[in-house]
């Protein structure tokens, strides 16, 4: 069989146009959601429970902003690569280049986490039926499941994220209604539970290192631009609906597992599934057989949703010549990134199999804050270079420049809050952009094609 | 009229250079720092007054003077760190290692420098190219 690269075909295959709203909302809140089921936890660590309380709305409005300006923005640039391609059309191609690896690692490494749980819980769950087995062949399986799925197809992907995504979310909710909230210390001992801020603010500011992780990567929903059938629509929609969600999730989920488990255990860094936990010292057997399914669940949908974004972005980079244009090859048959696909899997195994949790969700969380700090400059690029009435919007978000103010304020104290207590693996992630920026600029920009950077049907921007 | 911008081919074996060199730039810039417990979190050992241990040649701990509440746990966390399966001396394992947060000037100063310093430079080398970039796409700019 041969494959065809897209960059050298005198008509380029393109990504199918199959996705609506639903979908959207499946990606982004898929990929998420697995962001309450674990990992949110080590906020608690850094900061106690009300502590990470705080943060959970704090990084709340972090994401709202992202949200707002995301939407804006994708809805008009409504292409697959998401913020690479506006970095591509706002600021130039080593800021899209860096904003293409931040996009890959992010989910490269949120994959790497949500397949890590994957497999600690089924041996969790073969430890309960009295067999002492392995995590690691789980976790594998579980990734070489994933990848084929996504080889196969983005609407087999989606649609299938879709239904777990709101398998998990309804477990959540059967926790919730299982513990009683209306009935206060019968079974939620919050009185007992909760204690003083054990590092005072600076805890709480330590926090919103994790706090991100309620969140991550909601930004996804503009990866699949490209296959969205109305782009103004379904973008914003899908979006705001996610935000939504994971609003209404990261709080039940604090309430939940603040009330029933010590703070100390739930910010350990060995804690690995604290609705889980939660359900199981309820000593329901219905909730914890629940919860089981559901973070399963959260953490496969989640996974599922990483390897279809992050191989998007990769594609993106190989079709644009920033990579080996190799990774720019659609799948003659099922129109998929397939290359780019098998290409990160190797990847998110190793980081899975040789990484504690707590770290490499740290990965993810850094190339998405690095992200976020990039959309502040974008969007004030955007609004300067294509004022508001010179080309058509799918979606205007209100009172700017506020919500870019906003974002880039709480990044820069986000970067603070991963210094403290992780500050050499910031720096470690740092000499990694670093590194691969001079290797971009001074060496694979040569073979970028200019002009072929710049593909919207908009006029020259203003000052250029 | 902007001369089009024609880049080199690149040869197969270089793609698999560019590639060898990115997933080395990942293990050894991510990967290794973990692997090699250079980049750890900055937690460290609190025993409460009147508690210590000793710990054997294969790694086991026999705790002096440990109680719950000692700990600073009440009956009602305990009740709950006993449904989780954990002893006292488990628990303390866990309970003892709080984070430590250095609010050191200079390592604060030096890795703002290093986060500022990169978005300065990618900014700068993005106008660079984006200037290339509309220039071939639109044209050179008529004063």
């Amino acid at each position: 069989m041969t494959y065809q690269v897209a960059q050298e075909q005198p008509k380029q295959l393109q990504l199918l146009k199959v996705l609506g709203p639903v979908h959207i909302w499946a990606l982004g809140v898929g990929i998420v959601l697995v962001g309450e089921f674990m990992g949110w936890n080590y906020a608690v660590g850094k900061g106690g429970a009300l502590g990470a309380l705080i943060a959970c709305w704090v990084i709340g409005l972090l994401y709202t902003c992202v949200a707002m300006i995301d939407s804006e923005i994708t809805s008009t640039v409504a292409a697959a690569g998401g913020q690479y391609t506006q970095a591509k059309h706002m600021i130039g191609p080593l800021m899209a280049f860096n904003v293409g690896l931040y996009l890959v690692l992010a989910y490269t490494m949120l994959e790497a986490g949500d397949v890590q749980v994957a497999g600690q819980l089924l041996q969790i769950g073969a430890g309960n039926f009295g067999y002492n087995i392995p995590w690691q062949p789980f976790t594998v399986m579980t990734l070489m499941i994933l990848a084929f799925i996504n080889y196969r197809g983005v609407f087999v992907t989606l649609s299938v994220n879709f239904v777990i995504t709101a398998a998990a979310f309804c477990s959540i909710i059967l926790l919730v209604i299982g513990t009683e909230p209306w009935n206060p210390g019968a079974v939620l001992l919050h009185k007992d539970l909760l204690t003083q801020l054990p590092y005072g603010w600076i805890g709480v500011l330590a926090s919103l290192h994790f706090g991100i992780w309620y969140y991550l990567g909601i930004e996804g929903t503009c990866q699949a631009a490209e296959e969205v059938r109305s782009p103004g629509r379904a973008l914003p929609m899908g979006t705001m609906l996610g935000i939504i969600t994971l609003l209404i999730a990261a709080a039940l989920t604090w309430y939940v597992c603040c009330g029933l488990l010590p703070w100390e255990y739930l910010g350990w860094d060995n804690e690995l599934a604290p609705l889980y936990d939660a359900a199981h010292v309820t000593g329901n057997a219905f909730l914890t057989v629940a919860l089981f399914v559901g973070t399963l669940f959260s953490a496969i949908a989640s996974a599922n949703g990483c390897i279809n974004d992050a191989s998007r972005a990769w594609f993106s980079m190989g079709r644009d010549r920033y990579l080996p244009t190799w990774f720019g090859a659609v799948h003659p048959r099922y129109r998929t990134p397939f290359r780019s696909i098998l290409f990160l899997i190797p990847i998110a195994a190793i980081f899975a199999l040789f990484i504690p949790l707590a770290q490499v969700i740290t990965f993810s969380i850094l190339s998405g804050l690095l992200n976020y700090t990039f959309m502040p400059i974008n969007m004030w690029k955007f609004r300067r270079m294509w004022p508001l009435g010179s080309i058509q919007r799918g979606f205007e978000h209100p009172f700017h420049p506020l919500p870019a103010i906003t974002l880039f304020v709480l990044c820069t104290v986000t970067f603070f809050a991963v210094y403290l207590g992780y500050g050499r693996q910031l720096l470690a992630m740092m000499a990694f952009y670093i590194i691969a920026s001079c290797w971009f600029a001074f060496y694979r920009y040569r073979f970028v094609k200019r002009g072929d950077q710049f593909t919207m049907p908009w006029p020259r921007p203003q000052g250029y | 009229m902007v001369q089009r911008y024609v880049p080199p081919k690149q040869s197969v074996a270089m793609q698999l250079f560019d590639v060898a060199f990115l997933l080395a730039l990942v293990f050894g810039a991510l990967f290794l720092p973990i692997w090699l417990k250079i980049a750890v979190p900055s937690r460290v050992e609190k025993l409460p007054p009147g508690v210590s241990y000793q710990t054997a040649a294969n790694g086991t701990k026999t705790w002096t003077g440990l109680s719950w509440e000692k700990l600073g746990q009440n009956p009602v966390m305990q009740a709950q760190w006993k449904k989780l399966g954990y002893t006292k001396e488990q628990a303390a394992d866990i309970i003892t290692q709080p984070f430590q947060y250095d609010v050191d000037v200079i390592g604060i100063g030096s890795t703002a420098i290093v986060v500022i310093g990169y978005f300065a430079f990618m900014l700068f080398m993005s106008e660079k190219e984006y200037k290339q970039v509309v220039a071939e796409k639109f044209g050179e700019r008529r004063i």
